[in-house]
Parts: C-alpha cells; structure tokens; sequence
C-alpha cells in the first residue's frame, strides 16, 4: 500500500473536520485562535498515531468481545500521558486547552480510526494513517482557528492584520464557532462538488 | 498466529494485562512529571508574587487561610515586612476569575496579576494588562479600602475595559473583596491595616483623600 | 439558606447562561447526529440527563473515596471514562428488565452516550470546580437538562428547515451549523444572568 495515499486520504478525502464531521467538541472549543487550534490538532494527532501503532500491534491479542474497552484503556493511557507531559513541560498550553486534553480520550476519531483501520492493518500503515488523519485535523482546526481569530480580533496567530477595533467579536465567542465552520463546510462541499 | 478466541478466560486475563500495563506506565509517567508540575507551580506562585509586590529581593512566608482567601506575608530580604499577596476569586463574563494582589502595610495596592481567566480571549482578558500602572485603568498604588473602587458606571473612580464591564466589575470586586476579608479585618501577620482600619473608623475623611485623586490624573 | 439559593444558582447557570452545548461546546456529536426529529432528540436528551445523574454520583464517590484516598489521582481520566462505559452498559440491561418501554424509547441512544464528551466533561468539571456531592448532583442535572433543553429547541428548527429549499453546499450539516449559531446568538442573551441572580439572592 502507497503510504504517501493514506496520508493525502486523511488529509483530503476523509478529512476529519470538512468530511467525516467528527471530534466536533474540540473543533468548535478549542478554535478560538489559530495557535490554539493548532495546538489541539498537534495533540490529537499525537495520541492517535500511538494509538493507532500500539493497537495495531496488539491487535491479534485482543478477544473480539472485549474489543472496544481494551482499546478505550489504550486511549486513557496515552491521553493521561500526553496530560502530564503538557502540564509539567508546556503549562502555557495546558491553561489554553484546559478540560478539552483529557476530552481527547472520547474524541470519535480516535476510536473511530482504531476500529475501522488500525485493527485491520499493519503497525507502519497504521502510524502513516495516524499522520493523516492527525494532519487534517490538525489543518481543519488552524483554519478554522485562523478565520475566527482574523475576524474577530484582526490578529493572525498573534501577528495584527488591522486594528483590533474593527473586529467583529461574535467570531471569538460560542456562536461565531458554529457559523464559522457551517461556512467552511460549505465552501469545502463547493470546491469538492 | 491467529486470533485470541473470545474465552472467558481469554478475555479476563488480557484486560488485566492491557489494565496493569496501562498502570504501571501511568505511574511511572507520574512519577517523572509530578515533581516537575509541583515545581512549575511553585516558580510561578513565587514569580507571581515577586511581580504584585514589585520587587525581587523578597521572602514569603507560609501561606495562611483568612476567611477562604490564601495570604501570603511578604518582607524584604532584611526581614521588614512589605505587606501581603492574597490571592481571590469571582464569577467573569465566562467563569471562575482567580487573580493575584499585592498590598502594602497601608492596604494600597502594589501589583496584580491574573491566575486563572475564562474570559472571552481579546476582550475580557485584556484584564492582565489593563488596570496595570499608566494603563487606562490604573489601580497600582490606590487603596480599595479607600477610594471608591467599582467601575465609573457604576459610580466609581476606575475605568472600566472597554466592552466589557462584567469583567471589569468582577475584577474589581475579586479585590475589594480580598481587601475588605483579609487586610481590613486582620491585622495578620503583617501588621497591615492598621491605618486603613483608622480611616475607616474616621469616616469619609479619609476616603477621598489626595491619595487617589492624585493617581488618577 | 444561602446553600439552597446556591444550588439554584447552579442549576439556572447550567441551564441557561453556561449551556453545555452551546456556550461549553461538550455532546456536539449527538447534538447535530440525532437532531433531525424532535421525539428522538427529547429521547436523546432524557437518556443523557438520567446517565449524567449517576455517572457524576458514581465517579464522584470514587475520586474522593478511591483514587484520592489512595493518592491515584492521576488515574483520573482512565477510571472515569471506564466507570462511564461500564455505568452504560448497566443501566441498558437494567433498563432492559425492569422497564421495557423505556428501554424502547432511550435504548438506541445509550451504547452512544458512552463517546459523548459531554458525560467525562461533566464529571471532570464536578471535581475540578470543588463542587460537594449535591452541588455536583444539581450541576449534572442542571447539564443534563440544559442539553435537553438545547436539542429540543434544535430539532424543532431543523424540522422547519428540513421544508426549506437551501444552497446546495450548503445542504445538511453546514446549514444546521449556522442555525445552531442562530441558536447560540439567543443563548449569549442569558449571559450576565447568573451575577444579576447573585446580587438578587445576596450571595
């Protein structure tokens, strides 16, 4: 299998944000800037390529009944590790992303690529499928972050376009998140179609 | 090799296993981060107070509880003591707002910092830097105790962040009330107060005094 | 009596003016999954308001009773999210026998209540802001109910909606995305409330 395609899949035809619509909690919680969005899909994609390589390396061990309760124990670790390592080395991180680090454990894309492709593959196409996905998350929060924090504030991660004054403020805050990705989803369904 | 059959056995013993690694990596992760987090807190606290009593060369004494607020007595490397930091918390526009204030003996305010803001990012969070010394809402150097200390709207001598009052509001309030529950009430371990208490006993003589109408201009 | 007043504080925060759906943006996967009718919506949202209600009790009991009594507290997240899984699959059994109908009509949602940010959330949020364990009860049903509250009111539009000729890109999730903003927009005029509610009961 061509590694470089399970990348450009994730990023494109089954990007998690535009087409698959999951991990919608952090998508919407968390944009409230470029950097932060980043900083979300930088997470999420770290537990997902290691979730994705242990489970599928442990695959064959696992019975099939106790499936989905192995691999939630799996996901807990890794999140719970991430937490910590954010906590003690990246404070500042910590205190932008708050409760959404350890919502990363029942964030559906990361169950969701266990079951539907790490638990079918091998380890390495595994990993290459982690980096996928994990990018296009990733992108679809930066710019999602991106055009709320350029509305709004008139910043782009921090860097000032325009005056701040100008900014149309509902972009930062809970309803600017919901219109703001209702628009990308658009434009994506527009380009696509 | 195939697939493990789903036994009962089979099933018990890998989930202990998967249960117990798990764990294990758990506390061994806890183990190397935990002091660190504890240390990052530390250095943060004692930066915090550093910044709100403005200056470097300080010693903190062992925090006290006074009435649900956390007082840290303050004095100088000599040992004379400076005044206190107290930390409190109100309800923002968006959640807890948990800030840092540092007084002197008299009950003026030295410095402040924000702790914890869930405050819309760009607008109610503009309150780390906005009531800071020359800013538009300078409140280093007066006394709550004193000076009419609630936002101009409301009556009050302090410039409230532009479009965002509930902010500015709690803000303030998180303060007066560290004021008003630990530097009026207790003399402590600073000695703090002692005039403050004075004034307020006098009366509204004191309480516009040059103190802060010269800070404001 | 200010304990009481307190609670209530709670409860209308959660409800109105810190919606978890719309102003915390926790459960937005069911929030736009099974929004479409308004039977499978309230359906959805009395299934998580009841799963909140014991989950919040039973993972409060083992933070404080377990994990910190034993000094596990960074076992956190891996005990709650299986105590949450476990609660589920429970209440589908017990449901199954003693209340049929019920089961009928919540049975579908439960097995994907599990995955629903908004459950761990709320547990986490409970420990986090040092909430006793009626306090935490009230704010897990003050959630549950806030979330009901917000699918009822979603679905009803999307029913209108679903009558409406729109843009074609913008058919299905994204045109339920700008309605759920609309939706947010009326929320935002709760905010302030609970400060106001506050003063009101002296607190």
């Amino acid at each position: 299998m061509n590694y470089f395609k399970i990348i450009i899949n994730g990023i494109v035809k089954e990007n998690p944000t535009f087409v698959l619509l999951l991990g919608m909690c952090p998508t919407l919680g968390t944009t409230s800037s470029a950097l932060n969005g980043m900083m979300m899909g930088l997470a999420t994609m770290c537990v997902l390529i290691v979730s994705n390589f242990l489970i599928a390396l442990i695959k064959k061990l696992i019975p099939d009944m106790v499936r989905i309760p192995s691999y939630i124990v799996v996901i807990a670790s890794l999140v719970t590790i991430l937490q910590m390592c954010i906590k003690a080395y990246a404070p500042e991180i910590d205190k932008s992303l708050g409760l959404f680090i350890p919502l990363i454990v029942v964030n559906c894309i990361i169950l969701g690529r266990a079951e539907s492709f790490a638990a079918k593959n091998n380890p390495v196409a595994s990993i290459f499928d982690g980096i996928g996905i994990g990018l296009g998350f990733t992108l679809g929060l930066t710019i999602l972050g991106s055009v709320r924090e350029v509305l709004g504030t008139g910043c782009i991660f921090g860097t000032s376009l325009y005056s701040e004054d100008y900014g149309m403020l509902l972009f930062v805050l809970a309803p600017g998140a919901f219109l703001a990705l209702g628009y990308l989803i658009a434009i994506f369904n527009k380009l696509k179609g | 090799m195939e697939k493990l059959k789903s036994s009962l056995t089979n099933m018990l013993l890998v989930l202990t296993l998967i249960a117990v690694i798990a764990g294990g990596a758990l506390a061994m992760v806890n183990s190397v981060t935990a002091p660190q987090i504890e240390k990052i807190n530390q250095e943060n606290l004692a930066a915090g107070i550093k910044a709100v009593m403005g200056s470097d060369d300080i010693q903190v004494a062992e925090p006290q509880e006074v009435e649900g607020f956390t007082s840290y007595a303050v004095s100088d490397a000599q040992g004379n003591a400076l005044g206190c930091a107290v930390t409190s918390s109100t309800n923002g526009f968006g959640g807890e707002l948990k800030v840092l204030v540092g007084f002197n003996a008299e009950g003026d305010i030295l410095g402040y910092t924000v702790l914890q803001t869930a405050e819309t990012p760009g607008l109610g969070a503009k309150a780390a830097d906005w009531f800071q010394k020359g800013a538009k809402g300078d409140i280093i150097g007066k006394n709550p105790g004193k000076c009419n200390f609630t936002v101009s709207k409301d009556g009050g001598d302090i410039d409230a962040i532009t479009a965002s009052t509930i902010t500015s509001r709690a803000f303030l309030l998180a303060i007066k009330n560290a004021y008003d529950n630990v530097i009026a009430k207790h003399d402590g371990a600073t000695g703090a107060s002692a005039q403050a208490k004075n004034c307020k006993a006098e009366g509204e003589a004191c309480c516009d005094s040059t103190e802060c109408d010269s800070i404001n201009e | 009596m200010d304990y009481v007043l307190n609670l209530i504080l709670i409860i209308i925060t959660a409800i109105f003016v810190n919606n978890v759906v719309l102003a915390q943006f926790l459960g937005i996967c069911p929030f736009l999954g099974v929004s479409k009718k308004v039977d499978t919506a309230s359906g959805m949202g009395m299934a998580v308001t009841a799963v909140l209600l014991v989950a919040t009790i039973v993972t409060f009991c083992i933070q404080k009773f377990v994990l910190e009594a034993f000094g596990l507290e960074y076992l956190q997240t891996i005990a709650f999210i299986l105590v949450i899984a476990a609660l589920v699959q429970m209440i589908e059994i017990f449901l199954k026998k003693t209340m049929p109908a019920l089961y009928q009509a919540l049975g579908v949602f439960l097995p994907l209540i599990t995955t629903n940010c908004c459950i761990l959330g709320v547990a986490i949020l409970v420990i986090q802001k040092d909430y006793d364990l009626l306090e935490g009860v009230i704010y897990a049903v003050g959630t549950g109910l806030g979330f009901l509250l917000a699918m009822v009111l979603f679905a009803g539009l999307r029913e209108q909606l679903a009558l409406s000729r729109v843009p074609k890109a913008f058919e299905g999730t994204p045109i339920a995305l700008v309605t759920a903003s609309l939706l947010a927009m009326a929320f935002m005029g709760f905010s302030g409330v609970d400060g106001g509610l506050k003063t009101v009961f002296g607190l």
